[in-house]
Formats: structure tokens, C-alpha cells, sequence
């Protein structure tokens, strides 16, 4: 159990008659790229609320860096980076500022900060645009800035929702060579996609279909199990008979 | 009721862009754009949030002034003929923009009547479309699901029979399934003859368009048929997986004889400095680097390949990394 930076064991999540989640079990390694993968309305940003410490599940168990997603979601918010394509960055702050605020907020030291965003911009080679706002920035710069800002306070887990939307095919990969690069230093991720060429580059993926985990393995043995070459077909043929569509 | 500003009406291209520019402030949102979209063709805007589709649409629309160039929509001027220009095409912008609080039928039955018509009169136009939703019809429209509300938005954009359908994003953050259902209906459309200009941030459904157009920056950096683009791919390019695939992948591209590497799904995707088409020799050089389950082969480009190639032009061009 300690190894692992995630566990879910029959996880349920019910709004009334509605089970948003539905009994669903896995676990992620530690350094692993976990791609969580479902159709619209499949049940992802609720089972992701849950484990960002942000909804209590109705049933069922759950730990998140070893901490218990019912009694200890302070502490699970304190390990974990979260990033999303919607909101990531304060547009009307400087590049500085925002990773001054957030490495504030998640109790980084002073000087830790300031070493750590000197060293941060010019890896990003940002030095030049460090004092500017990020509302200014393009859009691929913004997203791997929000990467890099959610994993300044170096958690356990980052859990990153439809990171790349919207971004050039160029600045996707640069963003999947930073996630490469975190999991070599340990840090967990678990992300989410629309992009199926993306789900090939995760260590494992589940696919939900209607609150369930309906698959869950490595890319190449999922490809077999569905008798295709693509991942985009695995995933037409497990969502298609999907009862529920939302948001 | 249609001005045809001289041209006959079979050669008149349903959309036409001349050197389109738009900015705000120091952005350059459009930057000289040109293109015609033909009667009943449905063309792709291919690229990402920051190419300019968005403002590309509001143009034909008429719902914003380009600062320079001009455009026309069935021969109608965007800036002299926005009246007939409204009445005439179908806009669905990227943000649902129906009215959450009406139901399904009265939003459009809403629509229908601000164009004088009826439900019933342009019915044979959205019936496949329109049966999959009605049996939410009294559902209000904020409480339908992602899938659904495309649908509805695509029947309000079309129950005045438009010449011209206007799609921005329409499958944005739309799950797999959704996405080729709606590409499906858009084949539909196209059989009764209406031209269709639709954008799309993602690379994998530019071949099902006639034609597209790729857009980085507010600039064009090529319109053509899909199958032409991949074709016109300069150089030779080859894939290659192993095991440990991204060490791979850092080994090839600092490699001097490899001129780009980039991950592309399960592989790595290559192009060699000699340009070489030599399969025997590209695998001789990725067995160097001694990897597990190492596998090469040579393959054809799509269009993800051919914009990645044209982006690092243009960078290179712009004197940014173009790496």
C-alpha cells in the first residue's frame, strides 16, 4: 500500500439515484504515467475531485500519497500539483508573481522560492519575459509554465485535466517531454486527454465508460485485447456503447 | 436577392478571403489571408487556440471589421451586404450560445422565427439530427449533455436552410465517439449542397475535409486537399519504437544525422539530415544506441507530421527555436 501513489477500491460517488461513480478499483505506481481516459459524462473530473481532496466519495476506499481521501484531504492537498487547461495561471499577475503566489500558498520558504523561480525561468528560457503579465504569453507558453508552477512545490502526484487543449502539435510535445521529465525525477502523474496519440505515451490507462473502470492496462496490451493498431479505435469500441453523455 | 458583383454564379466561389488582416493591439490575429472556399465544399480551418479561426468566422460573419482586405460570402460584401449576408448563412460559434433557460423545441422554434420560417418548412434538413434529440424536446437546453447541445446548436443553425454553414470548434473537448458522429452529419449536409467552412484544433479530422487550410500564428502556411498536403511532404520519413522510447528519443534527436525526432503515439517519428530513404541504414543507426525490441520502419506523413514540419519553417523563418 505504501508504494502506491494512488489507491481506489470500489470508489462511489452517487448524486441522488445518480452514481457519477460507479464502484471503481485501481491503483498507480509511484513515477507512473497514468493516462484516466472516458467519454463525456463518464465520471473523470467527479473520480478526480475525489482524489484531489475536493468531494467525499459515498462508498468505498481511497488514499491519494498514502493519505485517506475521507479524513485527511488537507493533507492529500498539501502533495499533490493540479493543473487543468480551464484554469491554471493569474493572467494579471507577472510570470514571477504567479509562481511566487503559488509556491506561497503550498508553504514553499522564501528563499527556496526565490532560488527555485530563477532556476524554473530559465529553463524555460522565460528570463525575458519574467517581469511580464501571463495574460500576455501565448497560450503553449502559458500551459508549460502552468505545468512547471504546479510542480514547483515538488508534490507526490500532479494531476493535470486536458492539459494540452487547444495547443499546437509542436508545444504538445514539448509539454509530453516535461512530463517525462517529472516522472524521471518521481513524481506521479495522472492525466487526462482527448487526444488518443497521447494516451500512447501514458505507462498505463484506464478507460471509464458510464462511472465504471471498463479497461485498465498498458497501451500496447489494450491494442491487442481489441484486436487494433490504434488507441483510438480501443476507445470508440469500449465508449460507443455508453448509456450517459455530458459534460 | 442576392448580388452577385458581376461574377457568373457557377464560378462564384461560396467564400473568398483577399489578404484578410486583423489585429489587436500588437497581436496579429489574421495576417493576410487569402483563400475561396467553392460552392458545397466543406473546408477545414486546421490549427490551434491563436491561429485566428475564431476571427477568420466573425469576418464571414460580419459580426466583426477586418482592418485591412476584403471578403465575400456567396458574392456578398461582409462590409456593404451584411444584412443579406445574415439571413444567409448558419453560424455555430465555439461557445454554446443557445438559450440555457429555453427548451429544446423553443430554442428552435426561436431561431426559425427570427428568420421568418418554420420548423416545419426546412424540416428534411435537420430530420436525422433532430430525431436523436427529440426526445428531450422539452428539456431545456442548459440541461442537456455536451453531445446533445452541439446537436441542438447545429439544428438552430440550420432551420433557415442556409448556403453557407459556419462551424468554430464544433468538436472541442467532444469525446471520440461524439466526434465522428458529428462528422458523420457533416457528410450529410454536404449531399444537399451546402458549403461548409468548419475549424478544428484537432490534426486527426483534416482528412475528412475536401480542403483545408493550416493556421499557425494568424498566418496560412498552406491550403490544399489533405491527401496533397501529406503528399507534399518534403522529405522521407521513418518510425521507430524500443522499449525504453523516450531515451530513444533523446538519444535520436541529439543525434547529428537525425534532423528532427518527435514523439507521435506509440513511436517516434524521424527525419534524416541527408534525407536519406535508406530503411537499412536509419535502423543501422537507431541499433547504435543498443535498445530492447528496437523497431524501424519507413512511413507516409499525415497531416500532423506536415503542420509540425511547417511550424518549425515558419519558427525557423520568425528566428525563433524552431526545435
Amino acid at each position: 500500500m505504501e508504494n502506491k501513489a494512488i489507491t481506489c477500491k470500489e470508489l462511489t460517488k452517487q448524486f441522488g439515484d445518480f452514481k457519477a461513480v460507479d464502484r471503481i478499483s485501481f491503483e498507480v505506481n509511484q513515477g507512473e504515467i497514468f493516462g484516466f481516459l472516458g467519454a463525456n459524462g463518464a465520471g473523470k473530473t467527479t473520480a478526480m475531485r475525489i482524489l484531489c481532496g475536493l468531494s467525499y466519495p459515498t462508498s468505498g476506499e481511497a488514499t491519494v500519497a498514502g493519505f485517506d481521501v475521507y479524513k485527511q484531504q488537507e493533507q492529500i492537498k498539501r502533495n499533490i500539483g493540479y493543473m487543468s487547461q480551464k484554469f491554471s495561471l493569474y493572467d494579471n499577475l507577472t510570470i514571477l508573481e504567479n509562481i511566487e503566489f503559488y509556491g506561497g500558498v503550498y508553504g514553499v520558504s522564501r528563499p527556496e522560492i526565490k532560488t527555485r523561480s530563477q532556476e524554473l525561468v530559465s529553463t524555460l528560457g522565460l528570463e525575458k519575459e519574467a517581469k511580464k503579465l501571463v495574460g500576455e504569453l501565448p497560450l503553449g507558453w502559458k500551459q508549460k509554465l502552468a505545468f512547471s508552477v504546479a510542480i514547483f512545490h515538488r508534490p507526490k502526484i500532479v494531476f493535470l485535466d486536458e492539459p494540452t487543449g487547444g495547443v499546437d502539435p509542436l508545444t504538445r510535445r514539448q509539454f509530453w517531454d516535461m512530463i517525462y521529465q517529472a516522472a524521471a525525477d518521481g513524481i506521479t502523474v495522472f492525466v487526462t486527454t482527448h487526444y488518443m496519440d497521447e494516451a500512447e505515451y501514458c505507462n498505463r490507462i484506464t478507460v471509464m465508460v458510464d462511472g465504471r473502470v471498463e479497461a485498465l492496462d498498458t497501451p500496447a496490451k489494450l491494442k491487442e485485447r481489441f484486436n487494433t493498431h490504434s488507441m483510438d479505435d480501443v476507445f470508440y469500441q469500449l465508449a460507443r456503447g455508453a448509456k450517459r453523455s455530458g459534460d | 436577392m442576392v448580388k452577385l458583383s458581376g461574377q457568373s454564379p457557377n464560378l462564384m466561389p461560396s467564400v473568398s478571403l483577399k489578404n484578410i488582416s486583423k489585429n489587436y493591439g500588437e497581436v496579429k490575429a489574421v495576417d493576410d489571408v487569402s483563400f475561396d472556399v467553392e460552392k458545397g465544399e466543406l473546408f477545414g480551418l486546421i490549427g490551434p487556440d491563436g491561429a485566428g479561426k475564431t476571427s477568420i468566422f466573425r469576418i464571414l460573419t460580419t459580426l466583426l471589421l477586418a482592418d485591412a482586405g476584403s471578403a465575400t460570402v456567396e458574392g456578398c460584401d461582409v462590409i456593404k451586404d451584411y444584412r443579406q449576408i445574415r439571413n444567409q448563412v448558419g453560424y455555430m460559434p465555439g461557445r454554446f450560445s443557445l438559450y440555457q433557460d429555453l427548451t429544446v423545441e423553443e430554442n428552435l422554434n426561436f431561431f426559425a422565427t427570427i428568420f421568418g420560417t418554420t420548423i416545419q418548412e426546412n424540416y428534411e434538413l435537420i430530420k436525422d439530427i433532430y430525431e436523436q434529440i427529440k426526445p428531450f424536446s422539452n428539456r431545456r437546453a442548459g440541461k442537456l449533455s455536451g453531445g446533445m447541445k452541439q446537436k441542438l446548436a447545429l439544428c438552430c443553425a440550420l432551420i433557415h436552410k442556409p448556403t453557407v454553414l459556419f462551424l468554430d470548434e464544433p468538436t472541442t473537448g467532444v469525446d471520440v465517439v461524439s466526434r465522428k458522429e458529428f462528422w458523420e452529419m457533416l457528410n450529410q449536409l454536404k449531399k444537399q449542397k451546402i458549403s461548409i467552412v468548419v475549424s478544428t484544433p484537432y490534426m486527426d479530422e483534416a482528412k475528412l475535409c475536401d480542403r483545408i487550410a493550416l493556421m499557425q500564428g494568424g498566418k496560412i502556411m498552406s491550403v490544399d486537399k489533405p491527401e496533397n498536403i501529406v503528399q507534399n511532404f518534403p522529405k522521407t520519413l521513418f518510425a521507430a519504437k524500443a522499449e525504453n522510447i523516450y531515451q530513444l528519443l533523446q538519444e535520436l534527436r541529439s543525434d547529428a544525422a537525425v534532423e528532427s525526432c518527435y514523439a507521435f503515439g506509440e513511436y517516434l517519428h524521424l527525419t534524416m539530415t541527408d534525407d536519406t530513404d535508406n530503411l537499412q541504414k536509419v535502423t543501422d543507426l537507431a541499433a547504435n544506441y543498443q535498445h530492447k525490441a528496437l523497431e524501424v520502419k519507413k512511413i507516409t506523413a499525415t497531416i500532423e507530421d506536415s503542420f509540425i514540419r511547417l511550424m518549425r519553417e515558419q519558427n525557423l523563418k520568425e528566428g525563433q527555436n524552431g526545435k
